[in-house]
């Protein structure tokens, strides 16, 4: 998860290999340390994920597939995959040209770009919320005007769009951007010298060599996409088979019935242990893009 | 305090990094171990800190006499010098230098007045006083392998082991360490030992030289015992440069480079062929035969510049050799390129191919 | 103004990119944002302070101050174990466990909140455990905790794992070769390198907690002064129409988020300072 630290994923460690034995603990602090960790993390990690899918199940495999298939779990479903499917497409051209912009043109203010395009990470997701209420709500900047034409943002799908729009708003291109870094400018500048556009260089020599930070980075918007709570709950006005994504419904169901709760909450898990899974994978050749990115660049210090 | 290691093996994995190694090092011995990568002397040198272990079934590892095999690094009171400096980079000069005395467990610690004390005198030593309150970022790498010095003498070690310590410095800060560490040794006379794969640096410093190649010791002996006198191919062609000739050995005479030589000490072998080498500068070249057997070559080029001047000839058999003469030699022969001249070896090293590549039988020096 | 200080370059798309960028970032993040800071500033004085001074909102901040901090320490303690056991060692399932170690960051908030509160309530497979130690977790300040321990774990994890991994192993054996043992080690060489990026994962740990909605709600019980955090306050007034107060906590919440982003970036840059 190199985007909690905003920086590339680091190459290939020191510490494989040969074991140093000056630089390792006695087998019985190494055991402990194991143990430790390992307890610390069945008890935050491993539990309560099996346990999501034992209350899904508690009920039986039939009270399991009626709450999936329920209306109101059905349009909940709908609803995230609607949000997801604008969300994570705007949020990917952005995330590209941003990243363009930073790693293949000098200019003043880029640190201070970068750490704007990070802020939506920064900020608490209720907060998120309250600001498009402030200038969508009724009383909000735009109220009147949209009121007079008989629009709804808030408390409707544009209002969770926008809100989701935010939160998710930085992933794509806090990947992109150390890797592009890393990759420099060479081999878009050898390309227009060979007669490529704009266009051509970005789809036929960027592209390729960013695909990988660019899946994982898309993953990981479309997870918080699909899974965001707090800014949505603020937006939406949480009414039953209009405005209710997945994570809401499971709101609405956790008072009513647990079970169904835990059904819907059963498919947000599986798409977080997707997520994870295609985490692992891409992670590994991302890291791989940025050490050849890395080599090609000191080869090509050398004299 | 003396080093002794007797059969030490060590292998990672398929590989064979020391092949029942065993040598001796004198109290205060300045000794540099030899070698081109892989000959395994950096893994001989962390075995003798206590880094590696040896394989099991390798002999002890004496520190006067007292087999400290079994101890770890950190008991083993040896000082170690790293390429890459490891200095602790978020301390100051004086607080790398004072952390071995400071770790000590309560009793052993000396008085934070004793410290300093010592502290100051080390960097005195090492002639960086003034940098006491710097930080490794600030100084520069002839600095710091200093400060990494004084670091590792500040716990009175008995051994001093150093790994490629000039390694990662320009070539000009590494020849003013390295006769500042020999004037050093000179002064405190510690027991050391330390591993390069630049020959001038060996022959320039130690009191010993140990070439090592795969895994094995190929000589032991003085810089000029090596260098004039070595034991092995693999040495006569490490250290220094040398000219190859095919030969051959038969009813005590050598041949090789259309010359015949008596080689008495070779009578008893059967006839073979044999590896002759020479070096540059135990040729004789002159414009005009003067009745010493020699050879007819060719002067390709001439490279005047420098205390010696360096010719490039081709024999009349074939070799391209490189000679070196004395300026004044060379001015007072009118030798040219292209010109034809007449080569005289003086001192030869001869080697017979024992089947195996590299490995050598028997060794002569002819006259 | 900012093209006119970019140095040439060959590559095309500069003004394009460069205004596209700036334009969402604006509709989307900046001017949103701005509504908050406006609109607080538009109340005089007294309101925002009487909104702010109002003592159930003093308890939420507490609350959540309180929380977050306690949970951003434990993460970095245990945090600290679990990187370096990731790091350094090798044991069977290794890679799994360091796959999973993102869990928090990659499962719904929602679903995260519905089941801790399931396994820490009276019935579930944590609570009736500690229910006869007379250890009660939902709807009390503990449940929050062990919520922001959870959602917070891996920003610690993630930040000391690349730091470890580019320690050099000669400067541990320098220090053995000085005669320190493995735990001097640690306290005086290898923590004080890895200090800034443990901080780093500190602060982002408690960043997050500060601002934690979907995890902590279910499980915190919402009792006003007792377990409500500061989001749900917020949501709560917004209900209530109370515009100015979920303003003026709002933008406290989003002054305390400038002010850990730029702590974690000076931490950043410091760590990169010694190298």
């Amino acid at each position: 998860m190199s985007s909690a630290s905003g920086a590339a994923v680091s190459v290939a460690p020191a510490w494989q290999g040969r074991v140093r034995s000056a630089t390792t603990e006695p087998a019985a602090v190494r055991w402990a340390l194991i143990g430790v960790s390992l307890l610390f993390l069945g008890v935050f990690l491993v539990v309560p994920l099996v346990a999501v899918f034992y209350q899904a199940l508690a009920k039986g495999l039939g009270e399991y597939l009626r709450a999936l298939v329920d209306p109101h779990a059905r349009a909940a479903i709908g609803l995230t995959l609607i949000t997801a499917a604008i969300v994570v497409p705007l949020n990917t051209v952005f995330g590209i040209a941003a990243a363009w912009a930073i790693a293949k043109f000098e200019f003043r203010g880029k640190q201070l770009l970068i750490t704007l395009i990070d802020l939506p990470f920064s900020v608490s997701p209720v907060v998120a919320g309250l600001i498009f209420i402030l200038v969508f709500g009724r009383n909000g900047w735009l109220g009147p005007w949209l009121d007079a034409r008989g629009l709804n943002v808030v408390f409707a799908v544009p209002g969770i769009v926008l809100a989701t729009l935010f939160v998710t708003f930085p992933f794509v291109a806090r990947e992109l951007i150390p890797l592009m870094q890393a990759q420099g400018t060479e081999e878009e500048e050898a390309a227009r010298v060979l007669g490529a556009s704009g266009w051509q260089t970005l789809w036929r020599v960027t592209l390729p060599n960013i695909k990988w930070g660019l899946l994982y980075g898309i993953i990981l918007c479309n997870g918080r996409a699909m899974g965001e709570f707090g800014a949505v709950s603020v937006v939406s006005g949480r009414i039953r088979g209009l405005t209710n994504t997945m994570p809401l419904h499971v709101e609405v169901l956790y008072y009513e019935n647990v079970a169904a709760a835990f059904a819907v909450a059963s498919l947000l898990a599986l798409l977080a242990l997707v997520t994870l899974a295609a985490k692992s994978v891409l992670e590994w050749n991302v890291r791989r893009q940025v050490a050849r990115a890395g080599n090609n660049l000191a080869q090509g210090e050398s004299p | 305090m003396s080093i002794e290691v007797r059969s030490i093996s060590k292998t990672f994995g398929r590989f064979a990094a020391l092949r029942g190694v065993s040598l001796r090092v004198e109290t205060g011995e300045l000794v540099a171990l030899l070698g081109p990568s892989g000959s395994g002397k950096t893994t001989l040198l962390r075995i003798i800190a206590g880094m590696e272990q040896p394989d099991p079934g390798s002999g002890p590892i004496l520190f006067e006499d007292e087999n400290v095999a079994r101890r770890g690094v950190g008991a083993r009171q040896v000082g170690f010098v790293f390429q890459h400096y490891a200095l602790f980079r978020h301390m100051t000069v004086f607080e790398n230098v004072a952390f071995g005395l400071r770790v000590r467990p309560g009793k052993l610690r000396p008085p934070k007045e004793v410290i300093r004390q010592r502290v100051r005198r080390l960097l005195q030593l090492v002639q960086l006083e003034t940098f006491a309150n710097r930080y490794p970022n600030q100084l520069s790498g002839g600095q710091r392998q200093r400060v990494a010095l004084a670091r590792a003498l500040a716990i009175e070690p008995r051994v001093l082991l150093l790994d490629e310590p000039f390694g990662s410095l320009d070539a000009k800060v590494r020849k003013e360490l390295r006769q500042w560490l020999r004037r050093l040794h000179d002064e405190i006379h510690i027991t050391s030992v330390f591993v390069t794969h630049d020959q001038e640096e060996a022959l320039e410093l130690a009191d010993r030289v140990v070439v090592m190649n795969e895994g094995q010791i190929e000589q032991i002996g003085t810089p000029d015992e090596v260098f004039h006198s070595p034991c092995t191919e693999f040495v006569t062609t490490f250290l220094g440069q040398v000219n190859f000739f095919h030969g051959r050995v038969e009813d005590g005479k050598l041949h090789f480079a259309s010359l015949t030589w008596d080689a008495p000490e070779a009578a008893e072998m059967p006839a073979q062929p044999v590896r002759v080498f020479v070096r540059p500068h135990d040729f004789e070249v002159d414009t005009h035969r003067n009745g010493a057997p020699s050879f007819k070559a060719t002067v390709r080029r001439v490279h005047s510049a420098g205390p010696n001047v360096r010719l490039e000839l081709t024999a009349e058999s074939g070799e391209h050799l490189l000679v070196e003469l004395p300026q004044e030699h060379y001015r007072s022969r009118q030798i040219a390129a292209g010109s034809q001249v007449y080569v005289t070896p003086r001192d030869v090293k001869v080697f017979a191919k024992n089947g195996t590549d590299g490995q050598d039988a028997a060794d002569g020096q002819v006259e | 103004m900012l093209i006119a200080l970019k140095r040439h370059s060959v590559l095309p798309g500069f003004g394009l990119t460069m205004g596209f960028t700036l334009a969402y970032l604006s509709l989307v993040v900046l001017i949103p944002l701005a509504a908050l800071f406006l609109r607080a500033a538009g109340v005089d004085w007294d309101r925002l302070w009487a909104a702010l001074s109002d003592p159930q909102v003093v308890a939420a901040f507490r609350l959540s101050f309180r929380t977050a901090l306690i949970a951003a320490a434990l993460n970095a303690v245990f945090g600290l174990v679990v990187a370096w056991v990731l790091v350094r060692y090798t044991f069977p399932g290794k890679r799994l466990i360091d796959a999973a170690v993102d869990l928090p960051f990659a499962l719904p908030t929602a679903v995260s909140g519905i089941t801790l509160t399931a396994l820490f309530d009276q019935n579930g497979w944590f609570g009736r455990w500690l229910q006869p130690l007379g250890i009660t977790v939902v709807g009390a300040p503990l449940g929050i905790t062990v919520a922001l321990v959870f959602i917070g774990l891996p920003f610690v994890v993630r930040t000391l794992q690349p730091a470890l991994e580019d320690l050099d192993p000669e400067v541990e054996e320098a220090a053995a070769s000085l005669g320190a043992n493995r735990l001097q080690t640690f306290l005086r060489v290898i923590l004080p390198m890895v200090l800034p990026a443990l901080l780093a994962g500190f602060a982002m740990a408690f960043a997050r907690g500060l601002g934690e909605y979907g995890s902590v709600v279910f499980i915190s019980g919402n009792m006003p002064m007792e377990t409500e955090i500061v989001p749900k306050l917020i949501v709560d007034k917004l209900s209530q129409h109370d515009v100015v107060g979920a303003c003026a906590m709002g933008v406290v919440m989003l002054a305390a988020s400038f002010v850990l982003l730029f702590v974690i970036n000076l931490l950043q840059w410091w760590s990169r300072r010694h190298v």
